[in-house]
């Protein structure tokens, strides 16, 4: 694989080589909040590269997005028209955050297992990750925790490093090495003066890192607190505002709505969250998870212990949002580390 | 089976006869269906205990039992209770018009390991809909099973589903069949009182047999510990869980108990599997 670099300031000339192949999304700043988009004339700006360490809005939603059509079709006359994107199609993904490049390679299990997602995972081949490592995490993050790093480039095609001046970018699958030569008349050959700042870079960022959170065991002992008390008290300020769900890269769960106009309708997808009422509510009226005790009791046990008990991952990568976005301040870390600590009380 | 290549995209199929089960607010409608394109049936096959979405274009669609066995052959048959918007939409619907079925989903009760067993089953209300595949299943491949024990109750008899077929199973002498009503009622001649304590009436032997149960969670609840009080053994019982569906796939998230998805890695499980899982039981 090769390394490169380029001049920061040429940040949109690059982008632009890009756009000649690819159908180019990056993070855009509007109205104060990082999101990725398209990049577009007219459209909102791109954001500075040290203006988010996360964008607030992961972009899960370029492989799923908030609302999608399954399929369409016309009522009376039959025939159902599948809307499945093009595999064959080629989209980069620039300045994505190695949590988030991890979370795909989390929700890949899922959309993968029994009956393959064919809109994910023509999204999924479809795309190429151009990540960017943090060289200056949040307060709230903890990927380091979750077998991530500020530079992990495990889950990405192509590794950048903001190395002030110049960004330094380095291939790591083929993929992304046929991005760079798409575009490697933009692009410099790299020194290994160059390799060894982004070594630095990283021993530094990892360093920066201030929360933390040892899981091990954890997956094992959440089921046998099922009918702790304490449910309820790290519930009971919850709004069930749903942040904590739609904000996280490996929250994946959808409603599925029939939509008409006149005799055209269609079948659509869209986030759904554990965290709201109707979620599990019966036809009958019954819930299941009737209050948010349940259903925060879910929300952490869903991450921490059924999807590693069903795929060997814990679904979480430590990107800090439900912590960081909460406007009532509840954190999955301290409910983790109680959750430990009573264990060991108990057996104690 | 499924369109592999899309899980999400079901077959359209026609209503060739419909009728009532039960009357009333909550009403029970039988449908039996066939495809609209005749060659999937060339790769269509269910277990008895599978499920299917059932819908409506323009309206949704929502998890129903195939309530027809794989041995009664060129249809299927749901049988939906009418609840809410996707059932009342079906509930409109008479012969000759057409509703979309994706499936079949999820596992099914194992009754090819349960070969030269004695079969239980216990069902209440609407839960005898997925029992009706295991028993015409035994019914069709009676060499194999030792016996079959029938035990199903309503609230009151207009509430039983599948009259004619239990006049059936009473009159045949292979099968032992006990109804049974919530309430007195004129002029009815079985057991009167709850599932569970025509169960302890009957008493059936927990020797080399299997019991399957499908009903309201009320009724399982008090049905499994009748039957552990019997002797038989967690692994001796089966049941199947509901929950609210989307997907049918395990990709949607609602439907788990724990770790375990309903629509995935059930909707039939043993109560073995599910004894120490408690959100199995909320
Ligand atoms: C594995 C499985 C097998 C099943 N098999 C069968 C079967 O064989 N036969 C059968 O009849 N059913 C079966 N069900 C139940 C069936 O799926 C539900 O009754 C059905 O989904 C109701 O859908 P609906 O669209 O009519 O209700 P909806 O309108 O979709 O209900 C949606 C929501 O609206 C509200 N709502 C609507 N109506 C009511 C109401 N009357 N009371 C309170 N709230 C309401 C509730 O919030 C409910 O959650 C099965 C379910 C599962 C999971
Ligand atoms: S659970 Fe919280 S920290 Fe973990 S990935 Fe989701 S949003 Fe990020
Ligand atoms: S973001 Fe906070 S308040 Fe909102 S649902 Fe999640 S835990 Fe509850
Ligand atoms: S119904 Fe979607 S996961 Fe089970």
């Amino acid at each position: 694989m090769a390394d490169y670099v380029f001049q920061k300031e040429k940040i949109e000339e690059l982008l632009g080589g890009m756009a000649k192949n690819y159908e180019v999304h990056a993070p855009l700043l509007n109205a104060g909040i990082v999101r990725f988009g398209k990049v577009e004339e007219g459209g909102p700006a791109l954001a500075k590269l040290d203006d988010y360490s996360n964008s607030s809005v992961p972009p899960k939603e370029l492989l799923f997005p908030q609302t999608e059509t399954l399929f369409r079709y016309r009522l009376g006359t039959g025939g159902i028209e599948p809307k499945v994107p093009d595999a064959g199609a080629k989209v980069a993904v620039f300045g994505i955050r190695p949590c988030d490049a991890q979370a795909f390679a989390i929700v890949d299990k899922l959309f993968g297992w029994d009956y393959p997602d064919p809109y994910f995972q023509n999204r999924r081949k479809s795309t190429v990750l151009i990540g960017l490592a943090c060289s200056s995490p949040c307060s709230t993050c903890f990927c380091t925790s979750l077998g991530g790093g500020p530079t992990n480039d495990e889950y990405l095609d192509v590794a950048m490093y903001d190395l002030g001046n110049e960004i330094y970018l380095k291939t790591v699958t083929e993929k992304g090495d046929e991005l760079c030569k798409s575009i490697s008349d933009l692009l410099e050959e790299a020194s290994p003066s160059h390799l060894e700042a982004c070594q630095n870079q990283s021993k530094e960022a990892a360093s920066k890192i201030r929360r933390s959170i040892d899981t091990n065991g954890i997956p094992e002992k959440l089921p046998a607190l099922y009918d702790n008390p304490f449910w309820e008290q790290f519930s009971d300020r919850c709004l069930g505002c749903g942040i904590c769900t739609y904000l996280c890269p490996t929250c994946h769960c959808f409603d599925i709505q029939d939509e008409v106009e006149v005799f055209d309708g269609r079948r659509a997808r869209m986030w759904d969250t554990c965290m709201f009422e109707e979620y599990t509510r019966h036809a009958s009226g019954h819930n299941p998870r009737p209050t948010r005790k349940e259903r925060t009791r879910n929300r952490v046990s869903h991450k921490y212990s059924y999807f590693p008990t069903n795929f060997g991952v814990i679904a979480c990568v430590g990107c800090g949002r439900c912590i960081k976005y909460c406007p009532v301040n509840i954190d999955i870390i301290d409910i983790l580390e109680k959750s430990i600590a009573v264990e060991v009380k108990e057996a104690g | 089976m499924m369109d592999e290549s899309n899980p999400y995209l079901p077959y359209e199929v026609e209503i060739k006869e419909t009728w009532y089960e039960t009357p009333g607010e909550r009403a029970i409608k039988t449908f039996k269906v066939d495809f609209v394109d005749s060659s999937v049936w060339d790769t269509w096959s269910h277990k008895p205990g599978q499920c299917a979405m059932v819908g409506r274009l323009g309206v949704g669609e929502s998890m129903f039992c195939i309530s027809s066995s794989p041995t009664e052959e060129g249809y299927l048959r749901f049988s939906v209770m009418k609840m809410g918007k996707v059932t009342r939409a079906l509930h409109q619907l008479e012969v000759g018009d057409t509703m979309t079925v994706r499936g079949p989903l999820g596992n099914w009760f194992p009754v090819n390991e349960w070969e030269g067993k004695r079969i239980v089953t216990i069902g209440g209300g609407i839960g005898q809909a997925p029992l009706r595949p295991v028993i015409n299943y035994v019914r069709a491949n009676r060499a194999k099973y030792e016996d079959l024990t029938v035990l199903y109750g309503s609230r009151t008899s207009a509430d039983l589903c599948f009259q004619e077929e239990l006049e059936c199973l009473i009159s045949e002498e292979e099968t032992t069949c006990h109804l049974s009503v919530d309430v007195e009622e004129e002029s009815w001649e079985h057991y009167v009182g709850f599932v569970p304590n025509l169960l302890m009436d009957v008493s059936p032997s927990p020797e080399n047999a299997i019991a399957v149960t499908c009903g309201p969670p009320v009724m399982i609840k008090f049905v499994t510990q009748n039957l552990v009080k019997l002797g038989f053994e967690p692994e001796q019982i089966y049941t199947t869980l509901e929950n609210r569906m989307k997907c049918g796939i395990g990709k949607c998230g609602r439907c788990n108990v724990g770790h375990l998805y309903v629509c995935k890695h059930g909707p039939v499980f043993s109560y073995a599997q599910i004894k120490d899982i408690p959100e199995a039981f909320a």
